[in-house]
């Protein structure tokens, strides 16, 4: 078994036994927003190649941990605002962001359990999937294969995984939990 | 013992399970994206959508472009100086083609004058720096600065100082979607610059060479020929250059020889554009014959109307 290093105690991410205060629907909202943002904004060079799918990311970490909030048809809702915003086919992340909700909902209750890397492994399963999803639409719609380099974000976006879940958690984080158990 | 059941609750429920909303959901997003094939009409949803982003894209250039700034502000003497020599040898070497022009200009004019060509230059140029590359994967597109308020218009040309970069396909307010030759919905029609053959050349998606398609394999063509633009299409003006045959292989069982050209203008390279006005207009393409006699095909000329 691997010990994190020990941080500060409201840095590390909360061990599972912890019990989370209810997140604020407004902060689910705008962490979206901050991810729809992330999507959109323009990267090049080598940014372009590593940038993750930062919605993906904050919709499976609510799908996760609220899913009363954020289900299928959040997630499809998001996916069409993308679709809009990337001025690609329409539908394809609302498809895409769908079935990663319900691959969330499907394996939600043990992630949470394993140790942070064991869970970024499975995030970049589901992420992975999204991808695929979305290379499957554009290939039968007619578009050519990318570069390899597709294959990056979803890495990327695992690696990240931990960071953002001790983000996106940091304001249920009740005060008690600052101490060590 | 009792048996715990496994069902929630009533009270519980929340309306239909996740599977039956991702089977609905999936559906409802399979139409969408048939009727987006088919139609395409989110357009003017992503008109909005731009002018939306676009300060949130501008506010996001501006570290890069203060450091770019800082970086120029400080840039050494030495860097000024040896630019400053190689351009100005550049000026010197192309120093006979630039003297030479206006007569060869003139020679044209009077050569198309007697020919009884219509002048297809006299376009207003407009100069673009490019904002980003686009997002998408699929594609090969990039964004420029100038859109319907520098006079950006879809259809023109996109070109940089070697040759042919792309085609404005769609214009927001404020900038421009530039789709790149290299794009694998783009088609140039070109002609061999030694030989005179046209040929079409097609963009092959992210990574791969443009092909020109639907050449005989006994058309003349070589490895290390220039293919330029032959303006057939009204959108590129003629003689523009485009690319460098690059592969070239003839197979006699094969209809057509499978040719490659690596794109002359830095394609996924340059930073500075220049967009070309709308040529003169083209006359209006004669009508297609009817097509209600599959017998007659043969004398599809004789139905042609005169234009």
């Amino acid at each position: 078994m691997i010990v994190l290093p020990k941080m500060m105690p409201p840095l590390s991410p909360a061990r599972p036994e912890e019990i989370l205060r209810p997140a604020r629907p407004w902060f689910i909202l705008f962490t979206l927003f901050l991810g729809l943002a992330g999507n959109l904004f323009p990267f090049s060079g080598v940014a372009e190649v590593l940038k993750p799918d930062f919605l993906a990311l904050v919709l499976l970490y609510w799908c996760i941990q609220e899913p009363r909030f954020v289900g299928v048809g959040t997630a499809w809702s998001v996916g069409l605002l993308m679709d809009v915003g990337d001025a690609t086919l329409f539908g394809q992340h609302a498809l895409a962001y769908a079935v990663l909700a319900y691959g969330a909902e499907y394996f939600r209750r043990r992630v949470l359990r394993f140790p942070l890397w064991q869970q970024a492994a499975q995030v970049a399963v589901l992420l992975g999937l999204c991808a695929a999803i979305v290379l499957l639409i554009r290939y039968v719609a007619g578009a050519p294969l990318p570069r390899w380099t597709y294959v990056v974000p979803p890495l990327v976006g695992a690696l990240l995984w931990p960071l953002v879940s001790v983000m996106l958690q940091w304001p249920q984080r009740p005060p008690s939990s600052a101490s060590d158990l | 013992m009792r048996h715990i059941s496994v069902e929630p609750p009533a009270f519980f429920r929340r309306g239909p399970s996740p599977f039956a909303r991702l089977v609905l959901l999936g559906v409802i997003s399979l139409a969408l994206l048939f009727a987006d094939t088919r139609f395409r009409y989110l357009e003017n949803v992503r008109q909005v959508v731009a002018i939306i982003l676009y300060p949130l894209q501008r506010a996001a250039q501006m570290p890069g472009e203060a450091l770019a700034y800082v970086g120029a502000f400080f840039g050494s003497q030495r860097a000024l100086s040896d630019d400053n020599a190689a351009l100005r040898r550049q000026l010197v070497a192309q120093g006979p083609a630039v003297q030479g022009f206006p007569a060869l200009q003139e020679d044209n004019a009077r050569l198309n004058g007697l020919l009884g060509l219509r002048p297809h230059y006299g376009r207003a140029a407009i100069a673009v720096e490019v904002l980003y590359t686009g997002r998408d994967p699929f594609a090969q597109k990039l964004f420029v600065d100038r859109g319907a308020d520098g006079g950006v218009a879809a259809g023109e040309a996109v070109i940089d100082a070697q040759g042919v970069v792309g085609q404005v396909t769609r214009v927001f307010p404020f900038m421009a979607e530039v789709t790149l030759i290299s794009d694998k919905d783009h088609a140039v029609p070109v002609k061999v610059l030694r030989s005179g053959v046209r040929s079409v050349l097609f963009g092959a998606g992210a990574g791969r060479l443009p092909e020109l398609r639907f050449t005989a394999p006994n058309a003349d063509v070589q490895v290390g020929d220039v293919l330029v633009t032959s303006g057939i299409d009204g959108t590129y003006p003629a003689g523009l250059a485009v690319a460098q045959v690059a592969t070239l292989e003839r197979d006699t069982g094969q209809m057509f020889a499978r040719i490659t050209a690596r794109p002359l203008a830095g394609v996924d390279r340059s930073q500075h554009l220049l967009v070309l006005g709308q040529a003169a207009a083209v006359p209006p393409r004669p009508d297609e014959p009817v097509e209600a006699d599959p017998v007659k095909k043969g004398s599809r000329g004789k139905s042609r109307r005169g234009g």
